[in-house]
């Protein structure tokens, strides 16, 4: 059976261009169903284009992206309802409550027992007393966690997270992160996290792709990374590959 | 690499989800329904006055009551009509939820439905209640004008939406860029579709543009009907035609829009 069927995402030589500016440039990577894959890389590094992509968001300059058996974006429409994001840097609308919000979004997804689904997910993400105030009134990390909830709707098969947890302080995002983690764990979904946060894809992730300049310049699991490069931490290895220091092999030669 | 967007598998569940957001947004906030009310009030006010005061003088005028007040009110058809779909889509855009409608299931055709949805209900909350004034001060009867009103508002809302659908495809390809466009763009329609004069007061030249646009057929139409009491229903049809033909351009014009704005990855960045 062709890999990229078998696969949740396949991606295959993609390339975005802008006027005078190349995104993403050529690059190739296939998740595995139930997969949990840390997309890393420095500002302008193309990890929000890829993952924009991979929503159907962007239409790439050249390359194929296969989700769910999906071609993207041609036949986005086959599997958008089996699939959600969330990002802090995408809002929903401040006047409206988080029930409102909820269950408008669980009508765009046709969420079956729209108001059972939202008190389940507002029990486990602790938003019980917060779901008749209006979105506007929450505090980043109350938003955070409707964005999560809005994301966890429709029960997704993939799960696209830009920098979930940024601008949180310590204790809500490592709430967050546990969160993400039961929900894979419970329902199967393959997830793709694009961060700054090392520690986060450290903890999270079994997986690591890690792009610079619209390349991907390593792609490996957190344990094998940190071998080539020699280091204790995958901070330390984001700077390596930032700063153009290469594995421990390439330094000794 | 295509695209398509051609919004197969219409769902009407999806279509009310999309309305019943906007409702919520428009009935948590007293000023948003104010506003509906607000200018329409003060423009009829104003033209109903000022017809008042020249039908006292000019004789034509007297013969031809409401005819300023007519005007002014099926004006705010088109204008509100298209500022109402405008306004939600940019509600979008303002709470930065643009990105959560796109990647969900929702085909482009179903949002633009929700929008024309709501533009009717936008303009039903400040017509109705301005219409009511209309006949409190002026002892004029709008909705007198019967089956006749209903032809001058279907086409006028088809212009108005067609209109809106262009201008929704111009914020998605430039963003907050073009938002003076939802505001100003029906202002080139005041004086070429002769809302307040007869086509025949433009310049030779200027008819063939005048008679080009939909909703001049509307407003001609309203004049044989309060000056010479004819219903003039060729030109429904004819505007009928010339909207069927506008809103497939401008439909075809956003899809255009849509797709280019995922070329350039503008819905990723909404701003400026």
């Amino acid at each position: 059976m062709d890999a990229a069927v078998t696969s949740a995402i396949a991606v295959d030589a993609l390339v975005k261009r802008y006027k005078g500016a190349t995104a993403v440039d050529g690059i190739s990577f296939r998740l595995p169903p139930g997969s949990i894959t840390g997309l890393l890389g420095g500002n302008g590094a193309g990890k929000t284009t890829t993952i924009a992509m991979i929503m159907g968001l962007v239409t790439p300059t050249s390359g194929t992206i296969t989700v769910l058996g999906a071609q993207m974006p041609r036949e986005r429409y086959r599997v958008l309802h089996r699939m959600n994001f969330e990002s802090p840097y995408v809002d929903m609308p401040m006047r409206l409550t988080v029930r409102q919000n909820l269950s408008v979004f669980a009508q765009l997804y046709a969420v079956p027992d729209i108001d059972d689904r939202i008190a389940s997910l507002a029990a486990d993400l602790d938003l019980v007393e917060f779901l008749d105030r209006p979105n506007g009134k929450l505090s980043a990390g109350q938003k955070t966690r409707v964005s999560l909830a809005k994301a966890l709707l429709n029960r997704p098969e993939v799960l696209l997270l830009d920098e979930p947890t940024a601008s949180l302080d310590p204790d809500t995002a490592d709430w967050v992160r546990s969160r993400l983690e039961r929900y894979r764990i419970e329902h199967g979904a393959t997830v793709l996290l694009a961060s700054h946060n090392m520690t986060e894809v450290e903890r999270l992730c079994e997986r690591v792709i890690i792009m610079k300049k619209g390349r991907i310049e390593d792609d490996d699991t957190p344990k094998r990374l940190l071998d080539r490069y020699g280091r204790q931490t995958l901070e330390e290895v984001f700077l390596d590959v930032a700063r153009g220091r290469g594995t421990q092999h390439e330094a000794a030669q | 690499m295509s695209s398509t967007d051609t919004g197969v598998d219409f769902s009407l569940n999806r279509v009310a989800a999309m309305v019943r957001r906007y409702w919520y947004l428009l009935r948590s906030s007293w000023p948003r329904i104010l506003d509906l009310i607000y200018w329409p009030a003060v423009q009829m006010l104003m033209w109903g006055f000022l017809q008042l005061y020249v039908s006292q003088n000019v004789g034509f005028f007297a013969q031809a009551g409401g005819l300023f007040i007519a005007s002014v009110l099926l004006w705010d058809i088109l204008f509100r009509g298209q500022l109402g779909f405008s306004i939600s889509f940019l509600e979008e855009m303002w709470s930065r939820n643009l990105g959560n409608i796109m990647i969900s299931p929702l085909r482009p055709v179903e949002f633009i439905a929700a929008l024309m949805i709501m533009s009717i209900v936008r303009l039903a909350i400040g017509m109705v209640p301005v219409s009511l004034l209309a006949i409190a001060f002026f002892d004029f009867n709008l909705w007198s004008l019967g089956l006749a009103l209903a032809a001058f508002f279907a086409n006028l809302m088809l212009t108005s939406w067609a209109i809106g659908i262009f201008v929704a495809g111009l914020l998605l390809r430039n963003g907050m860029g073009a938002e003076g466009m939802a505001w100003t763009i029906m202002f080139l329609f005041l004086p070429l579709t002769c809302v307040y004069y007869p086509v025949s007061v433009l310049p030779h030249w200027l008819q063939y543009v005048a008679w080009s646009l939909p909703p001049t057929y509307v407003f001609e139409g309203m004049r044989a009907l309060l000056i010479d009491h004819v219903f003039r229903a060729d030109l429904m049809l004819e505007s009928l035609a010339l909207n069927v033909v506008l809103f497939a351009v401008a439909s075809l014009a956003f899809l255009k829009l849509l797709q280019s704005a995922r070329v350039q990855g503008s819905l990723l960045q909404t701003g400026e």
